[in-house]
């Protein structure tokens, strides 16, 4: 069965993950939104950067963030100007890189889910007195739901998932940057077979839950089924 | 609310929109100048594409356009010499767009509630009451957009134009979506509105039908320009009439209901020159109505022809001869023998008749030649 080890791995997992899908989609929003509605030049630029995890080895975005945010980088220097040390190797400088890592699968389908809607429902609330502000809570985000709830099971299992990451940048370190691929490759190093196969299912399992509820709801809601990228 | 608005009533402003490429609607340079009555239901007509619906986006705000001004009944919604914009969330206006548009994560009901919680001023129950059943929306409250067709969406969409208050309501095309059984179904709503709520309305449409029906008023627009305005009647009865109508053209009589023949169902309707019968719709004797004959369905023959099915035969005499758009077709203006010693021609009642140009050599006709016009259909506009 599950270790102790194994339990706290499984815990750090679901901490992180939530707390990288709250604040992506804190985050994200405002900058899908802007994707959606522009005709700035740097919709291109901006597009392309944030997709741009999609295509490039995390080891290669993980080797970048630890150079950024280590004692020499700049955001190193700033975090040790703030009295914070540096964040490779914890808990938060993990929930940075994997904000990074799962930007895209956020922002993109909340994204589609807008420009879906076209201009049509913020002139319709317009014309019913209803002030950008009014108008983005009661229209655009209600309507966007489909899309919201695709990203936040989109960036959850993404971020529950990633492993070249968090190895570049986190490290092993129980409890703190010890997430739930990390220990299976532990205990596969260890020719902990038993152990390795009892993690990976229940990967898979709390997997395919969220997946199949994520589908149900989206059924019973339209027809419309999950579709990213689309 | 304040109420002490300019002395000058009415709608006046001027839009000039250049041609953009990108736009899809851009086709065309809209240089509209405005002045229009402050109350009663404009129409505003033309072809599709040019550039009603572009103009009607522009007094609301929706379209901007940087060289622009507008006052609606003495208030300044727009002046760019005075760099005046009202956002249009503030300005005091309904909307009803051509697709229904009601918020799909709403249902009808919630749709209604969301206007009336930011109405201009607040909406007593038995508005909210008056405005539900003017529209026959009763039953359908509880239901979500996507479970109502196309008409009760959009008399959902009407009431919720209505709930907002708003002191200019503008309405582009919005039986264009709907089929003709769904706009037979809507059209009476839309008149018990005109006549219940003393809001000026601007309705643009492509339809003679729709405005024959509502418009008091009537701007004619072609390429981005108004090409003529004036009282509706007055203005869809005139021969220059835009000869794009093709199908359309036809003439609007003004007349009243003369007798009423029970045992066929039919009413006799007098007008000035002549009278028609129609099929008895239920109006009362002397009540004045509106007639639409079209020049289509008029057909002229060299003697009466009394072995035809055809119940309105109109001793008539040719006034002039024009061609139409369609080289194959001539337009013939007629004038009703009975109708000859009437030399006021602004009240005098002439028909059109769209004939073939082989039936026009067939038939020799001349401008004098008198002639027998036969109705086929007579359609009460209002």
């Amino acid at each position: 069965m599950l270790s102790d080890t194994d339990l706290g791995a499984i815990w750090l997992t679901l901490r992180l993950a939530t707390t990288v899908t709250l604040l992506l989609l804190v985050l994200g929003t405002p900058l899908a939104l802007w994707l959606a509605r522009t005709r700035s030049i740097f919709k291109g630029p901006v597009s392309a950067l944030v997709a741009l995890p999609l295509v490039l080895p995390p080891t290669v975005l993980g080797f970048y963030l630890l150079i950024f945010m280590g004692p020499s980088g700049p955001m190193g220097k700033f975090t040790e100007a703030l009295g914070l040390g540096t964040l490779p190797f914890t808990f938060w400088g993990l929930v940075v890189a994997s904000l990074l890592y799962s930007l895209p699968f956020v922002v993109q389908p909340i994204q589609n889910a807008i420009e879906a809607q076209g201009p049509r429902p913020g002139e319709v609330a317009a014309t019913l007195r209803s002030g950008p502000w009014d108008s983005f809570w009661h229209v655009t985000l209600p309507l966007a739901k489909p899309g919201l709830l695709t990203a936040a099971v989109l960036g959850f299992a993404h971020t529950v998932g990633e492993f070249g990451v968090v190895l570049m940048i986190g490290g092993n370190i129980p409890g703190e940057t010890r997430v739930v691929s990390v220990q299976i490759y532990d205990h596969v190093e260890a020719l902990e077979y038993t152990q390795a196969h009892w993690l990976s299912a229940a990967m898979i399992v709390f997997s395919f839950a969220v997946l199949l509820l994520l589908y149900l709801l989206q059924q019973r809601k339209s027809a419309v089924g999950l579709r990213y990228g689309s | 609310m304040d109420h002490n608005r300019d002395p000058t009533p009415g709608i006046q402003g001027h839009f000039h929109l250049p041609r953009s490429n990108g736009d899809q609607q851009g086709a065309f340079t809209l240089d509209a100048k405005l002045d229009l009555p402050g109350t009663g239901v404009t129409g505003i007509f033309g072809p599709s594409g040019s550039g009603k619906t572009t103009l009607l986006r522009c007094i609301a705000g929706l379209q901007s356009c940087k060289n622009a001004s507008l006052s609606v009944n003495g208030e300044t919604w727009q002046c760019s010499s005075k760099r005046v914009f009202i956002p249009v969330h503030r300005r005091p206006l309904g909307f009803v767009f051509q697709q229904p548009s009601l918020f799909a994560h709403l249902s009808a009901g919630k749709n209604l509630e969301f206007a009336r919680k930011r109405a201009g001023e607040a909406v007593s129950d038995s508005d909210f009451q008056k405005i539900i059943e003017l529209m026959g929306i009763g039953d359908l409250l509880s239901r979500g957009p996507e479970s109502l067709s196309g008409g009760e969406q959009q008399r959902v969409a009407i009431a919720r134009a209505l709930l907002i208050k708003p002191r200019l309501l503008l309405m582009d095309e919005p039986l264009a979506s709907l089929d003709q059984m769904r706009k037979r179904e809507i059209l009476p709503y839309l008149e018990k509105m005109h006549r219940a709520f003393d809001i000026p309305i601007l309705y643009v449409s492509h339809s003679v039908d729709e405005i024959a029906r509502l418009a008091d008023y009537l701007l004619l627009m072609e390429e981005g320009k108004v090409i003529g305005e004036g009282k509706a009647a007055a203005l869809l009865s005139r021969e220059d009439f835009p000869a794009q109508l093709g199908d359309d053209l036809g003439v609007l009589l003004e007349a009243k209901i003369a007798e009423r023949d029970d045992q066929w169902k039919l009413l006799r309707a007098g007008f000035e020159g002549g009278a028609l019968w129609l099929r008895d719709g239920g109006e009362p004797i002397g009540e004045s109505i509106r007639l639409r004959v079209l020049a289509r369905d008029i057909s002229l023959t060299r003697s009466e022809d009394t072995a035809s099915s055809i119940l309105n035969r109109l001793p008539v005499r040719v006034q002039e001869i024009s061609p139409d758009r369609d080289p194959a077709m001539v337009l013939v203006r007629l004038k009703p023998l009975s109708d000859e010693g009437n030399e006021n021609t602004s009240g005098s009642t002439r028909l059109i008749a769209r004939i073939t140009r082989r039936s026009l050599h067939q038939l020799s006709l001349v401008a004098g030649s008198e002639l027998w016009a036969q109705i086929k259909s007579v359609a009460i506009v209002r």
